[in-house]
């Protein structure tokens, strides 16, 4: 089987290689070889004459499996929001009488709602990334894997397919493109696209009437749709307890909700060594510290009683593993990473309470923290070049 | 006042092949080659000699326009067969017929005690003439070292923590005084320190513990503590405009016992080792000897590289090629030219890696075997070539003050302050051997390190 695969693979190879008939699309064909098959090429005659098994794929699909907790549990939540507040009547039409939504309703209702996004995300991004390979000739990256899987977890489940069609399009030509490709760019694609869409279609990502994907005629009396955060700018009570937003009972975007799988994901990344532990840790810390200050400063803001409802309500755990961490738009020393974890979980918290137009502050905060990474690392550098040059003037 | 100085950061790579400590006689080559490949940084020889001239060990072949008074000599003594040469006539090698038995060109012999008497300028023409002065290596660049410097110290490492590096108690058996009078030369060299380093783990070759007078530091850690460039960072870090000196401790035994014999002789032992030799010791032989004898009937397979040198930072050569100036350990592995099905998705526990991303279960063979499991490796370069992406990582196998990842993109950008600002005088090629090992991106790092000295040293 692997060998008359192989035999099929490569059939085609003299196609696509120089000379060929179709050299144009070389990337594409490399690409999808070397899904099944890892290059043959050997070290050079010179160095490094092995090198260690791991590869930008391998390290790609880590965070991938880091992601698929949230992922599944986001899709149970979306079906669980979705009967949570139907009246009975509704429920019992749906059901028969006597009967409630099991688990697989549930995940079946969010996998309706969640499958088609991220195949919008991944056929339109892939597609687009094709593209470029192709024009610009440069190998496909397999950074889009994830950004693409990112990109409708940050999303309500509401979301317009043609929206999330546009967001990915705006990620991967204006997050990254743009900069020269994967590696190069200074934001995180996928928060891009979402603070684009965020900016460009306030009414289907933010507000009250999007997190909860159930039809308005049919819910109870005196629901609100609203998320935690949105309920507790408006001064609203708050619709779940501690554990609930800990678990991720909660309204909210497709992936965001569960603390516990964010830290299920957490401990993927930071066992594996491909997530930053530095950051995460920092921007907890940051987050705590400046929840911590608002506690005993104003009595108005949300986490005025429990400062620590802050990590769990909203974002918060899903950007600070998987959005903030990301290694190319972070800071890239260590010291470095300290600090830019730190800022960004205070500059999110700060942005909450003291903004009333932006109920949510995880985005903006890791968007900014993302543009002063660099900063954040010329200084740590330089205390590394003045060492030297002091070192040599004693 | 010596140190101990102990490491954290690095990768101790344990793989199949190790040599066992048995010193075979080799059978005599037919050839033995001098190849101007070998002196880093030194581009222009001019030849002494032509085919069919008689030479014995240590008449000059060739000098090096730039640097007139160093001749390179034959190893052996015989008939100049073949002058080889490549594109553009690039002299690769002066290859010599080997008489059956070798004489030797005349030196004036000293003891120990005129050693102490003769002056600096005396003893580097003796070294220039009879062939051990490239055995001298300066940081920065880690090139052939230049006569008219006077290093600020002179560094020897006593410990090679590459994968299946040599035992230097086996290179340099019964060597005693020859390294001890190699050590009394080099004193005269600098008018600092003459550092000698070794291992904080193991046990002290008693070839090292004999020698007195000098800096004796103990290094403890992974690979790379016993890169001389990793120590010297360590101990007196090079800063603008200084200058050290290196030397293995091969080559001291070499520069002893042309003081002591009045022979420049050449002989040594050099591990054969790697996954594809079928009896992986240690041979008795003399620089530049041609490799077929020691492969012929002692390799497992056809499809093979031969590496001059470490797997992580040597030279491929050919499997009639010729043992170079500065080897003491050839290896064999399997060429990976093969394509793996799955190859980056598959779990495996079999090949090695520094990462624990999915599927690589490597690490936890610490636990498992405490560090005994012995892996096969190959030449494949196990994916495909990236833009830098991961962070964080060179970091940890770099055990020095350097930021790797600024310091590589510095050279990239050919930015000649940056690179000064960032250390780039304190790095070798084998000092970021393990990024590039590490590296998700695949990137050449170790060419990268060499393009930015030669930047250095041309601007």
């Amino acid at each position: 089987m692997k060998k008359q695969l192989e035999e099929l693979v490569h059939k085609y190879k003299p196609l696509f290689e120089k000379g060929g008939k179709l050299e144009k699309f070389y990337f594409i064909y490399e690409a999808h070889e070397t899904l099944f098959f890892q290059p043959k090429e050997v070290t050079k005659p010179r160095g490094g004459h092995i090198r260690d098994a791991v590869d930008m794929k391998r390290m790609m699909i880590t965070v991938i499996a880091a992601l698929v907790p949230c992922l599944l549990f986001g899709m149970w939540n979306v079906g669980d929001q979705h009967y949570m507040y139907m009246t009975q009547q509704a429920l019992v039409e749906e059901f028969g009488l006597g009967v409630v939504p099991g688990l697989m309703d549930k995940v079946l209702f969010g996998a309706i709602q969640v499958v088609p996004i991220i195949a919008v995300s991944y056929i339109v991004g892939l597609g687009i990334e094709f593209t470029f390979a192709t024009v610009r000739r440069h190998p496909i990256n397999e950074g889009f894997l994830v950004t693409g899987l990112l990109l409708p977890m940050v999303c309500p489940s509401t979301i317009p397919l043609w929206q999330v069609a546009v967001a990915t399009i705006f990620a991967v030509v204006l997050g990254k493109e743009v900069f020269g490709g994967t590696g190069m760019n200074i934001m995180n694609p996928a928060l891009t696209a979402r603070a684009f869409l965020f900016f460009a279609y306030p009414a289907q990502i933010s507000g009250d009437k999007v997190w909860v994907d159930v039809d308005p005629t049919l819910v109870v009396d005196g629901f609100s749709g609203a998320t935690i955060l949105g309920d507790a700018a408006n001064g609203v009570a708050l619709k779940g307890s501690f554990m609930d937003m800990f678990f991720g009972f909660i309204p909210g975007c497709i992936g965001e909700t569960s603390t516990l799988m964010c830290l299920v994901g957490a401990a993927i990344l930071i066992g594996s060594g491909v997530g930053s532990w530095r950051t995460m840790l920092s921007m907890l810390l940051g987050g705590l510290a400046m929840a911590f200050v608002v506690e005993n400063v104003g009595s108005e803001f949300f986490g005025a009683e429990n400062f620590f409802y802050h990590i769990v309500a909203g974002g918060f755990a899903f950007g600070a593993v998987f959005m903030a961490t990301d290694p190319v738009s972070a800071a890239q020393t260590n010291n470095g990473k300290y600090i830019y974890g730190f800022l960004a979980g205070v500059l999110a918290i700060l942005i909450r309470v003291i903004n009333p137009a932006y109920p949510e502050g995880v985005m903006l905060a890791i968007l900014l923290m993302n543009v002063l990474a660099p900063l954040v690392d010329y200084f740590v550098v330089s205390a590394n070049k003045k060492r030297r040059l002091k070192r040599a003037t004693v | 006042m010596s140190e101990f100085i102990k490491l954290r950061k690095g990768l101790d790579l344990n793989i199949k092949g190790k040599a066992e400590a048995i010193v075979e006689e080799g059978s005599l080559s037919e050839t033995y080659a001098v190849k101007p490949t070998d002196f880093i940084g030194y581009h222009k020889p001019k030849l002494l000699v032509k085919a069919g001239d008689k030479v014995k060990a240590g008449t000059p072949l060739y000098f090096d326009k730039s640097q007139p008074e160093i001749s390179f000599c034959s190893p052996v003594s015989g008939e100049v067969k073949e002058i080889v040469r490549g594109d553009k006539r690039k002299l690769l090698s002066i290859v010599v017929l080997a008489d059956p038995t070798i004489t030797y060109e005349e030196y004036p012999k000293h003891n120990v005690s005129d050693i102490s008497n003769m002056s600096g300028d005396d003893i580097k023409a003796h070294m220039m003439k009879s062939g051990v002065w490239p055995h001298l290596i300066q940081r920065p660049y880690a090139v052939m070292a230049d006569p008219k410097d006077s290093p600020k110290a002179i560094f020897v490492s006593g410990f090679d923590t590459n994968p299946l590096a040599p035992d230097y108690s086996v290179l340099l058996a019964g060597q005693g005084e020859n390294f001890k009078t190699g050590i009394a030369v080099l004193k005269k060299l600098t008018s600092g320190k003459v550092h000698l380093n070794l291992d904080g783990n193991g046990e002290v070759p008693s070839i090292f513990s004999a020698v007195k007078d000098i800096q004796i530091n103990k290094f403890s850690g992974p690979h790379p503590a016993g890169n001389v460039g990793v120590q010297i960072h360590h101990l007196d870090p090079i800063n603008k405009g200084e200058i050290a000196w290196t030397v293995n401790p091969v080559g001291v035994a070499q520069i002893g016992k042309l003081f002591l014999e009045g022979k420049y002789d050449a002989s040594k032992v050099v591990a054969l080792t790697g996954s594809e030799v079928k009896a992986p010791k240690y041979y008795k032989t003399i620089s530049g000897a041609s490799l077929v004898p020691f492969l012929n009937n002692n390799l497992k397979s056809e499809d093979v590289r031969v590496i001059s040198g470490s797997v992580l930072s040597g030279e491929k050569i050919d499997k009639d090629g010729h043992i170079g100036f500065y080897t003491n350990n050839l290896s064999v592995i399997p060429e990976g030219n093969y394509h793996r099905f799955f190859g980056s998705f598959v779990p495996t526990a079999d090949r090695h890696s520094f990462s624990r991303a999915i599927g690589l279960m490597s690490f936890l063979d610490k636990f498992k075997f405490k560090n005994q499991k012995e892996y096969d490796v190959d030449t494949n370069v196990n994916g495909e070539y990236r833009a830098f992406v991961q962070t964080g990582v060179f970091e940890q196998v770099v055990p020095m003050d350097i930021y790797p990842v600024y310091l590589l993109k510095a050279i990239l950008a050919e930015d000649y302050d940056e690179m000064e600002a960032l250390g780039i005088f304190e790095v070798a090629e084998e000092d970021f051997a393990l990024c590039e090992y590490v590296d998700v991106s695949k990137h050449d790092v170790q060419a990268i390190v060499r393009q930015g000295i030669e930047l250095m040293q041309n601007s």
